[in-house]
């Protein structure tokens, strides 16, 4: 409705739900109260790139000062000038602090899909580190066999048919798990942004160069893919070796999606200033397109995250993928093969124990990345909001890649 | 029409691709499977055959003659490929061909079915979610939704296997259909064939459906807002020319793009399901092959799923071209 909405402050997109936040507004994403968010709240100190400059020529010692007084002969060019304001280091550093992690912090807090996510996905973090020092190490014979879930204090989810702790067995696979999860993520993130940006930025024969590439990797089957060079290559259970080669060439979907974010980007005023002012490819990239895919990036390092697991416990599963320690896949594995699970009642809480980590882990996984899509772009938000009148400035943003991320999501 | 030549172009290059790279691992590889296929030769035939003879036995299962210089077996190697023979499976000693070839139309079957019903189902839960948005029912399906998006199909499978095949006994737990019946156009067959085939496809659709829904619901309210809908109320349109040809069209066409990486996540997770269902189609050979260590079937198998998927990711990919004329690819642009 209102005509302010599409403003040029609500392109700083982490900045505003960000300043919000900190104003105190506890629903602070909302587009009308970040824009309106200059003339009725509190003075807030503006604090951007070039803002710091000036800072830090200012500050007291800094070489800079004798510059200064030089130029200072009542004559000042505008863009020899000083901020008439300087922050102290700490004073910095803690803006920086409620600005970069505290507000966001905030947001995330506020949302409950996105709290539920890190309450899980630090959960799980727990149980990999901590868990393994309270939960004793699994081994045959542990207790009586095929005790059902709930059934004793001490095996509280079951043992297994040769009596190992169902429980100590899911707590010691998850350190292998999160390994795996965050190589075969890093591999794929990594290798995705740079190969898009670089297409999507320098366009011409690079960019069909890496998009024929991209393209032929993404039309190959993932899973079957991993599966023969698996068996090919004959690796051994390596964690991070079996996190990349599940992600193999994921990376290319996410290539694709980021390219076509870039093309948006290119072409944006501060894009092409650097760009006139000779500044190199590789730093135009890191510095002014990078930053701006984040919210994209994070979202889809929570995505890759998820499809590792679900990769990778499926190939387990398959025993199709070499290991040497416990591992949900593999148990889900013994569950099925070795007591038959699916047909006797009595062994199935050995496969449904494993089934609902894999699932709590991925819901979590899941609700942390439409949090994270929350912190960093507010339009998310007031796109989901009721009344939604949107202006229509969403081309780029909403449609392409997010329809087909979240439609990928469903695989498997 | 140089946008179709080129995007078959490039799925002709994509197979080319994947063909060499089978050639490379079966070949190239050092302790790969060449040197795991002449160990098991010389274990078999013993001091009884000779070199010879064991390099002969390679050729024939795996199309590469190894006392070629290595660009005349990687020429005969593409050939051999290219003219359908893929090499003799070790496990079951038949041409590799004649054992997936009949499997591909089962697999086909099972991952079109499970797209076209999760996405069907998953388009209109979604614009109905869209239009109720913020009711009790929207609230629940999204619930519903995001579960079911963080559920791996091998999961519904294994409990569908569980309950509705073993406890229960409504479903058969295997096959492609009662060996009892004559294969042929005759009902008692067809109704074997999708009784057979429900639950596998079921469980791949169930857990996709919900990843539709979610999408085509954020699309649909983002189109609700736009002006051209405001525009068409505006003009009077009826509701259903609006809802289907604003609404719907402008919602859907985006996920069109996640159709084709959906294509190629069921085809993989066909694999799973395949062999949780021991359904014979390409996925269950595959692993069969893996764990028998039969590498022609193995390889074979690999190359005829991503010819399976290529096909159909080309077919959707053209077919978008048609529907949505922004999608035209080939811009030009500046390059930097």
């Amino acid at each position: 409705m209102s005509p302010t909405k599409d403003s040029p402050a609500r392109d700083d997109r982490d900045e505003d739900p960000a300043f919000a936040a900190i104003e105190g507004d506890d629903d602070a994403i909302d587009p009308e109260s970040v824009t309106g968010a200059g003339d009725s709240g509190p003075s807030r100190p503006a604090i951007s790139g070039h803002a710091r400059k000036g800072r830090v020529a200012a500050d007291d010692g800094e070489p800079g000062d004798g510059l200064r007084t030089d130029g200072a002969g009542g004559s000042v060019s505008e863009f020899e000038q000083m901020a008439d304001v300087s922050l102290s280091e700490t004073e910095r550093r803690r803006q920086w602090f409620e600005e970069k992690i505290l507000a966001p912090a905030r947001i995330v807090w506020d949302d409950w899909r996105a709290r539920f996510g890190v309450v899980v996905v630090t959960f799980y973090l727990l149980m990999g580190t901590v868990g393994l020092q309270l939960v004793a190490e699994p081994s045959p014979n542990q207790g009586p066999l095929l005790v059902g879930a709930f059934r004793t204090l001490q095996y509280p989810l079951g043992t297994t048919a040769s009596g190992t702790d169902i429980m100590s067995q899911i707590v010691y696979s998850t350190p292998t798990m999160l390994i795996m999860i965050t190589s075969g993520a890093v591999f794929t993130v990594v290798l995705g942004t740079v190969t898009g940006t670089l297409a999507g930025y320098k366009g011409g024969r690079t960019d069909s160069v890496l998009m024929t590439i991209s393209d032929v990797m993404m039309t190959i089957p993932g899973l079957p893919l991993t599966i023969v060079l698996a068996t090919a290559l004959s690796i051994n259970g390596n964690p991070v070796v079996i996190g990349v080669l599940i992600t193999v060439n994921a990376w290319a979907g996410l290539a694709r999606a980021i390219r076509s974010q870039v093309l948006t980007l290119r072409d944006a005023e501060y894009v092409e200033a650097s760009r006139i002012m000779g500044i190199g490819t590789p730093k135009i990239i890191a510095s002014d397109i990078i930053p701006n895919l984040m919210p994209y990036i994070s979202m889809n390092f929570v995505r890759q995250a998820r499809a590792v697991i679900f990769g990778a416990v499926g190939l387990y599963f398959l025993g199709v993928l070499p290991y040497n320690s416990n591992n949900w896949g593999v148990m889900m594995n013994a569950a099925v093969n070795r007591a038959g699970a699916t047909s006797s009642p009595a062994a199935f809480h050995w496969l449904l124990v494993p089934m609902v980590t894999i699932i709590v882990l991925a819901l979590g996984l899941t609700l942390l990345a439409q949090g994270a899509d929350r912190v960093f772009n507010p339009r998310v938000r007031a796109r989901h909001a009721k009344t939604v009148e949107d202006d229509g400035d969403e081309e780029g943003d909403g449609g392409g890649p997010g329809g087909a991320t979240s439609a990928a999501t469903g695989g498997i | 029409m140089s946008y179709v030549l080129k995007r078959i172009g490039q799925s002709i290059l994509t197979v080319f691709v994947v063909v060499s790279g089978s050639f490379g691992l079966i070949r190239l590889l050092p302790g790969g499977p060449m040197d795991y296929l002449r160990a098991q030769m010389i274990q078999q035939g013993g001091s009884s055959m000779t070199m010879a003879e064991i390099n002969q036995r390679i050729a024939a299962q795996t199309n590469i003659a190894v006392e070629e210089p290595v660009y005349v077996q990687y020429f005969d190697y593409m050939t051999a490929i290219l003219s359908g023979d893929f090499g003799r499976s070790i496990w079951f000693e038949q041409p590799v061909a004649s054992i997936i070839g009949p499997a591909i139309p089962w697999t086909v079957f099972l991952t079109a079915s499970a797209l076209f019903l999760a996405f069907v189902v998953g388009v209109s839960l979604g614009a109905v979610m869209a239009y109720k948005e913020g009711s009790t029912f929207d609230l629940t399906s999204t619930g519903v939704g995001l579960v079911l998006n963080s559920t791996p199909g091998y999961v519904v499978a294994l409990l569908f296997v569980a309950y509705l095949g073993y406890r229960y006994q409504i479903f058969p737990t295997g096959g492609r259909y009662n060996s009892a019946i004559d294969p042929g156009f005759s009902a008692p067959f067809l109704l074997s064939v999708l009784k057979h085939g429900a639950l596998p496809i079921a469980s791949m659709a169930v857990v996709g459906f919900g990843g539709w829904a979610l999408s085509m619901r954020g699309n649909s309210i983002r189109v609700l807002g736009e002006d051209y809908l405001r525009v068409a109320r505006l003009r009077g349109l009826s509701t259903r020319r609006i809802a289907l040809r604003y609404v719907a069209r402008n919602a859907i066409l985006p996920m069109y793009t996640g159709l084709m990486i959906a294509i190629g996540t069921v085809f993989g997770g066909a694999v799973i399901i395949e062999n949780i269902f021991a359904y014979p189609g390409v996925g269950f050979y595959l692993i069969t092959a893996i764990e028998a260590r039969d590498y022609p079937l193995m390889m074979g198998g690999f190359i005829l799923i991503t010819v399976a998927m290529v096909i159909g990711i080309t077919i959707a990919d053209l077919t978008y071209g048609m529907l949505d004329p922004r999608a035209k690819g080939g811009a030009s642009r500046e390059s930097y």
